[in-house]
């Protein structure tokens, strides 16, 4: 057993605590390659992390950078600090501790370069750009650790393939780097320490004493769900009375815009004027740091937040997670619940408020899955191309780089070792020259070789644009938005730009709780002015749509298998009841399809039980398929569990329908000209470096200074269809919003095997289909006549028709 | 072909769904902005290597518009190559194709700012043309009346029920015309954006191209 240095030792014993025994693990395994540690939130993790560190650092000899800390939000990064510098001063330690992040000054960065403190806390995106720089040997030198906090998080998304090359970089300058991750409650604790270590390297995984499980049930309401959709109102007075009953209360919601919308109304019925704040991540930063700071202090009741709040930071004393609307995921809800309750050894309190009959269900399988520690996720697969592109460009930047040694090095991060040399030297080709079959640049390579065969950027100019575009997040180009006549003083928050179009002068919206009248657009901020109205125009700005998770979903179709359901309440178990006499209830491994009559137009409904993105793509792709086979679609709408079509005529030949192969072909069609394959394209192609962010300082005079994705797209797909970053879309469309991959293992599962039924009227299960938001008119040549009309209609309105 | 017959000072003219503008009564065909070469001189300046069929795109639409009109005479409004020399780095099948166009017709290269210099190709240079009551220039001269010119790009944005719809487009009011860009890789300055509106009458059309060519009021800026 490593023991600890006299200081800490002694601080310890007057804080009256003694070391964890996760903790103890940790410093013992100080000298190993790699370790994981898995903890509930509150159990001390972040200290277990940094013991080590602080007992090497304790006699004072170490020169320059000694731990890297490495989170996921700038937030986090500045908490640490704060909860980290005032134990190492309480203990007399000699240790200089900094954050950089996006917000870190010029000049502290600069700084910070020339004389490195010992801890240094930073970002993936802001590691990444240390690493693009000449000097980052010496900034790195003499470093032995690195905390990786949240992995768990970053493992999920591009951003953690980014700090995991970046470490693969930072590993050659300092080749015994040790390396921890601090992790949440995961369902695959394996595939964290894969991606952590540097491969093949082994990773030990240390579980801390995972506490009590959580008390948690659905909310008691008398009112029942609304049938369909996800504004849970009805909730509201039960929801009021459990803040009354409990001093922090966190209620999370899937969607900023539903998030917004609740608020409002919760503050409707707020006739105690309870302390009630509100927190995600398109509030201005100031704004979302007064509501941190009230609730540190205690002075607020209950928060109404998103994903924002999911990660760890320490928010004082919640004793209650409300969850609104189905959680989808079941991992996510376990991580959520966790933020109640941030003693260890005391069960966190939750309740679930399902926001519609069908998400009563849902929930109900959530519990069942929480109490059978039945974690959900979906392995990620080999790690992403165009994030590696961006890798090579930023060693680049840094450096000549040499693709013989740069390919292990890549090749040693978990989730690249299985990288061929063919797939490297063709994103190696892209890089140098773009990679095109037609060699345009071979005068004018960005990368280009020296005689000693080392490779350099050819324009030293292009360095600077490659810094300036690091990063995997995708910002869909949002907007601030300001009072009108408050110039220089902080904005309220942003909206995505697509929302802030579709606004015009009068219209009203919800933004930090308050409801704003659109004023104008002016040099690409949206005025607003104050507004007193009940009813507002609903602001749809982002906030991912989660989906179902595919364990979740199969636990739905499980559950509809049962003879009753006690665990129900009666008007949900009714409803399936009823279903079960006048159709059928969609069975696991089996399809079912349901046709009927309904409002002179014939229905078809798709039980995939997919998730909300696959389920949409089936929709795209059947509306094609039922335009082929002459049953004249004419729309529809996608939930997380089925799609529903209404068209001319009724559906004949369901086998002809759903096949495989066809609908595989009608993928491969769309990949020709759909906005949401265009959006996977621009995501990918701005990772890669084709194409530069729309920085703010060149959107401000109007004319686009960056080129339209959507045109490089259909040239590439025209004139070079086998191109990189097209088979890189098609890789990315299997996932994400297109969710194609979801379509395919649903085709497997069920292989041909569909109960198809035909009724007379509406099923119950469809039933509330009919009310849900965002139908989808099926296009064809429907744009274009669309457009011919409107413009006919405003030449017609200005008398020149 | 789809397009949009109008009258300007006292001519018809069609405006293409393509972007370019025949004038029947000449057998005159014009286009502006081809920014041949632009993916290239983006390489050059140390930005990143687009898909290098900018040039082959844009000649491939020019030429099937040439072909369709039969036109006798050509004009290209300036900017038609993005940069000087951007001729000389031109590859052969490119060079060939352009001489191919412009046999057995009038060929006029107008000067724009990207391309100011004379350059090694057929056709004859100029700074600006006047045909009848209409001249050509790159870029607008504010004095004149009955002038089409190019250089600004012009697109709108339409409000289509839930989606928002930017197409490039030409934009006429009776002194003038601003003709869209028709190079593939060319991106656009709003009409509502300056100086276009104050260039243009508060009462100008503007004519949206794509698979169509469809006429709107101007919309008010706001």
């Amino acid at each position: 057993m490593r023991a600890l240095n006299p200081q800490i030792d002694a601080w310890f014993t007057k804080q009256g605590w003694s070391i964890h025994p996760h903790q103890q693990d940790m410093l013992d395994r100080a000298q190993d390659p790699a370790t994981l540690l898995i903890a509930p939130t509150g159990g001390g993790k972040t200290i277990a992390g940094f013991l080590p560190t602080l007992n090497e650092l304790a006699n004072g000899d170490h020169q320059g950078l000694h731990t890297l800390y490495v989170s996921p939000l700038k937030a986090l990064a500045a908490d640490i600090k704060r909860n980290l510098r005032r134990p190492v001063e309480d203990m007399g330690l000699p240790i200089r501790i900094e954050d950089r992040t996006g917000d870190t000054s010029a000049t502290r960065r600069k700084r910070q370069r020339a004389d490195p403190p010992h801890i240094l806390l930073t970002t993936p995106e802001s590691l990444a750009l240390l690493v693009s720089y000449e000097d980052a040997p010496r900034m790195f030198k003499g470093l032995k650790r690195i905390v990786v906090d949240e992995i768990h998080a970053l493992a999920e998304s591009k951003r953690g393939d980014q700090l995991m090359l970046a470490l693969s970089a930072i590993q050659v300058l300092c080749p015994d780097l040790h390396r921890v991750g601090l992790s949440a409650t995961v369902e695959d604790p394996d595939a964290i320490a894969h991606y952590l270590a540097k491969h093949p390297d082994p990773c030990d995984i240390v579980h801390a004493d995972p506490g009590p499980d959580p008390d948690i049930s659905m909310l008691q309401i008398a009112e029942p769900p609304p049938w369909a959709g996800a504004g849970a109102n009805y909730s509201i007075p039960a929801v009021l009375e459990q803040i009354k009953a409990h001093k922090t209360t966190l209620i999370f919601h899937n969607t900023r815009a539903q998030a917004e919308i609740y608020f409002h109304n919760l503050w409707l019925a707020n006739e105690d004027s309870l302390p009630i704040g509100i927190h995600h991540g398109s509030l201005d930063r100031v704004q979302r740091e007064r509501v941190e700071a009230a609730m540190v202090r205690g002075d607020l009741r209950a928060i109404v937040c998103t994903g924002s709040l999911d990660l760890g930071i320490d928010w004082g004393d919640v004793d209650l997670v409300i969850q609104i609307g189905a959680p989808k995921n079941v991992k996510r809800l376990v991580q959520r619940i966790g933020r109640a309750n941030h003693r260890y050894n005391a069960p966190s309190k939750a309740l679930l408020v399902p926001a519609n009959r069908m998400e009563v269900v849902e929930c109900v399988a959530a519990l069942h899955a929480v109490k059978k520690h039945d974690l959900d996720g979906d392995p990620r697969g080999a790690g992403p191309l165009d994030v590696m592109c961006q890798h090579i460009l930023i060693r680049a930047c840094a450096g000549p780089i040499d693709p013989d040694t740069l390919y292990p090095e890549i090749k040693s991060v978990g989730t690249y070792s299985d990288l061929t040399r063919a797939a490297f030297d063709d994103c190696f080709d892209f890089c140098a020259t773009g990679g095109y079959a037609l060699r345009a640049y071979d005068k004018w390579k960005r990368l280009m070789q020296r005689p000693d065969g080392l490779w350099i950027l050819r324009d030293p100019r292009s360095s600077q644009r490659i810094r300036m575009n690091i990063g995997t997040i995708q910002d869909t180009d949002t907007l601030k938005v300001r009072m009108k006549g408050s110039r220089g003083r902080k904005p309220l928050g942003e909206v995505e730009e697509n929302f802030a179009a579709s606004l015009t002068p009068g219209d009203t919206f919800l933004i930090g709780g308050q409801i704003v009248r659109y004023e104008r657009l002016r040099e690409m901020t949206v005025e607003v002015t104050r507004r007193a109205d009940k009813k507002p125009k609903v602001a749809t700005f982002s906030g991912t749509k989660f989906a179902t998770s595919t364990q979740l979903s199969q636990r739905i179709l499980r559950m509809f298998q049962q003879d009753s359901w006690p665990e129900l309440p009666a008007h949900t178990a009714d409803w399936l009841t009823l279903q079960r006499g006048s159709s059928t209830l969609p069975r696991p491994g089996r399809l079912l399809i349901e046709s009927f009559p309904h409002d002179d137009r014939s229905h078809t409904v798709v039980y995939g039980f997919a998730g909300r993105n696959a389920q949409q793509t089936l929709g795209l792709l059947l509306s094609k398929r039922m335009e082929e086979l002459g049953y004249d679609p004419l729309g529809f709408v996608a939930t997380d569990y089925a799609t529903l079509f209404w068209g001319l005529k009724p559906v004949a030949d369901p086998d002809a329908l759903m096949n495989t192969e066809t609908l595989e072909h009608g993928l491969e069609q769309w990949l020709a000209g759909n906005a949401l394959i265009k959006r996977t394209f621009r995501a990918s192609a701005t990772i890669a470096g084709l194409i530069e962010r729309n920085l703010p300082s060149q959107r401000k005079n109007g004319r686009q200074a960056t080129f339209s994705s959507d045109i490089l797209y259909d040239t590439l797909h025209k004139y070079d269809p086998d191109h990189l970053l097209l088979r890189i879309t098609k890789q990315e469309a299997l996932r994400g919003l297109v969710d194609f991959g979801r379509i395919r293992d649903m085709l497997d599962r069920t292989s041909g095997r569909i109960d198809f039924v035909t009724l007379k009227r509406v099923s119950p299960l469809a039933a509330p289909m009919f009310l849900e938001m965002g139908r989808v008119p099926i296009k064809g040549a429907g744009e274009e006549r669309l457009l011919a009309a409107e413009t006919a209609a405003l030449m017609d309105a200005a008398g020149l028709g | 072909m789809s397009h949009y017959a109008f009258t300007f000072q006292g001519e018809i003219l069609h405006a293409l769904a393509s972007g370019a503008l025949f004038w029947p009564k000449q057998n005159l065909f014009c286009v502006s902005d081809l920014h041949f070469g632009k993916a290239q001189r983006y390489a050059t300046q140390g930005g990143s290597t687009l898909p290098p069929y900018d040039t082959l795109d844009t000649l491939t639409r020019l030429s099937d518009d040439i072909s369709n009109t039969m036109a006798r005479t050509v004009i290209c409004l300036g900017d038609s190559f993005d940069r000087v020399g951007a001729s000389d780095d031109m590859d052969d099948q490119a060079h060939d194709w352009i001489t191919r166009l412009q046999a057995g017709r009038d060929w006029l290269w107008i000067e724009g700012n990207h391309d100011p210099g004379p350059i090694g190709l057929g056709g004859i240079h100029l700074a600006n043309h006047t045909v009848g009551s209409i001249s050509f220039r790159h870029i607008t001269d504010q004095r004149t009346r009955g002038e089409i010119s190019g250089h600004y790009h012009p697109k709108v944005s339409l409000k289509l029920s839930k989606r928002n719809v930017s197409k490039r487009c030409f934009i006429v009011d009776e002194d003038r015309i601003i003709m869209p860009a028709f190079g593939t890789y060319t991106g656009g300055l709003s009409v509502l954006s300056e100086p276009l509106v104050s260039i243009m009458k508060r009462n100008s059309t503007c004519i949206l191209t794509g698979l169509q060519a469809l006429p709107i009021p101007r919309p008010n800026a706001t």
